[in-house]
């Protein structure tokens, strides 16, 4: 969760990527981290595979700068998406303030998208969290394919609460810092909403 | 929500800093930090230049998280202390009551005999300081109080953060 130290004047918030295997969860952070200047980023951290696929976590602390006198942290994290490492997604929700969740537009990777989303709600009720009551966006991902389901029956799969929802193609940035920048702020407005 | 977010004063703060330089000093380490469960550096003393703590704090936080899941796989409620030997420098993580974790990285200049004992001290020290700050929030929780720095935020203030 949220954590205001007011020694050090600090908010730091914990942002989640979910979505299937493949998505381009990592990608996202790979992104951010190759545009955001080196004194606002620390170090990426991927645990992952020989093949590059996420294995535990990525991992992307920023600290963009400060709002009335606090710094404002936001730590990125992504979610292994292939099915077999349930228990490590599990683990990564803890004390989650944001989470966006990647959608892979793919036609054939329809049904993983669904999997993937009823993975996320089941995984965050163990943490007694609702999806409903958490800054939660959506990325539609790949759009640059050729075999892209439509975004309207995306939106009608994908997204019953009307959720923000964004178009992307992450390897060329596209949507990338539109999607983080928008549940950055929910999370920062939900937060004032508690305190 | 049920699990509120960790709001830490500068008192306790203080105690906090202060108890681990203490730790820090006698146990001979080179490096002690305490890190929220969820991955977050609560505070962090000794020689620290060149150390990546950040980074280390969401790592350390992993662990924890994925030994204690590997404890209930196994029927125990968590391993409460976990140690990892390097040839220079040894790790040595311990749980501080049910929020956070104390990590002390210390060399041949310190024995894990010594390490073990300073640890058990300071962590029921530190038990002590969450103990309170847990009252305190929730006591601010119910109390809705107006000085936090978060009330006048605006989506713009977030807005130029990225710009
Ligand atoms: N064409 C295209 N390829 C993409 C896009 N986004 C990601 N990719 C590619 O898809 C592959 C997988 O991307 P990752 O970011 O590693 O996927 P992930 O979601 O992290 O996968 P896991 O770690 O297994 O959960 C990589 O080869 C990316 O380059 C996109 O928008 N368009
Ligand atoms: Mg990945």
């Amino acid at each position: 969760m949220s954590f205001i130290n007011y020694s050090s004047r600090e908010i730091s918030c914990k942002i989640v990527y979910y979505g299937p295997g493949l998505c381009g969860k990592t990608t996202n952070l790979q992104h951010i981290y190759k545009k955001i200047s080196p004194d606002s980023k620390g170090k990426m951290i991927s645990l992952a595979t020989e093949t590059e696929r996420t294995l535990f976590f990525d991992f992307l602390p920023l600290a963009l700068g400060s709002v009335k006198g606090f710094k404002v942290r936001f730590h990125l994290y992504t979610v292994p998406g292939q099915i077999f490492y349930d228990a490590s997604r599990k683990l990564i929700l803890r004390g989650v303030d944001g989470v966006i969740f990647v959608a892979d537009s793919q036609v054939e990777r329809m049904e993983a998208n669904l999997e993937s989303v009823d993975n996320l709600v089941k995984n965050l009720k163990e943490h007694d969290f609702n999806l409903e009551d958490l800054p939660y966006v959506i990325q539609y991902n790949k759009r640059d394919l050729g075999n892209v389901v439509p975004l309207k029956e995306m939106e009608e799969a994908l997204n019953p609460r009307k959720v923000p929802y964004f178009e992307a193609v992450a390897p060329k940035g596209e949507g990338v810092f539109e999607t983080l920048k928008d549940v950055a702020k929910m999370v920062i407005m939900e937060l004032k909403k508690k305190s | 929500m049920l699990n509120p977010g960790l709001v830490l004063y500068e008192e306790d703060s203080k105690l906090i800093d202060k108890e681990l330089q203490k730790l820090n000093q006698l146990s001979r380490s080179k490096v002690s930090f305490l890190v929220d469960k969820d991955g977050q550096l609560i505070s962090c003393v000794g020689e620290t230049n060149g150390i990546d703590t950040t980074s280390l704090a969401s790592l350390t936080a992993g662990n924890i998280a994925a030994t204690g899941g590997m404890a209930k796989l196994l029927g125990e409620k968590e391993f409460s202390i976990l140690f990892h030997e390097g040839e220079k420098d040894n790790i040595h993580i311990s749980l501080v009551g049910q929020r956070a974790i104390l990590v002390v990285i210390f060399d041949e200049r310190s024995s894990l005999g010594l390490i073990r004992l300073r640890v058990k001290r300071s962590v029921s020290a530190l038990t002590e300081v969450f103990d309170r700050v847990t009252k305190k929030m929730d006591k601010i929780n119910s109390e809705e109080d107006g000085d936090s720095p978060l009330t006048e935020i605006t989506e713009d203030d977030i807005e130029n953060l990225f710009s």
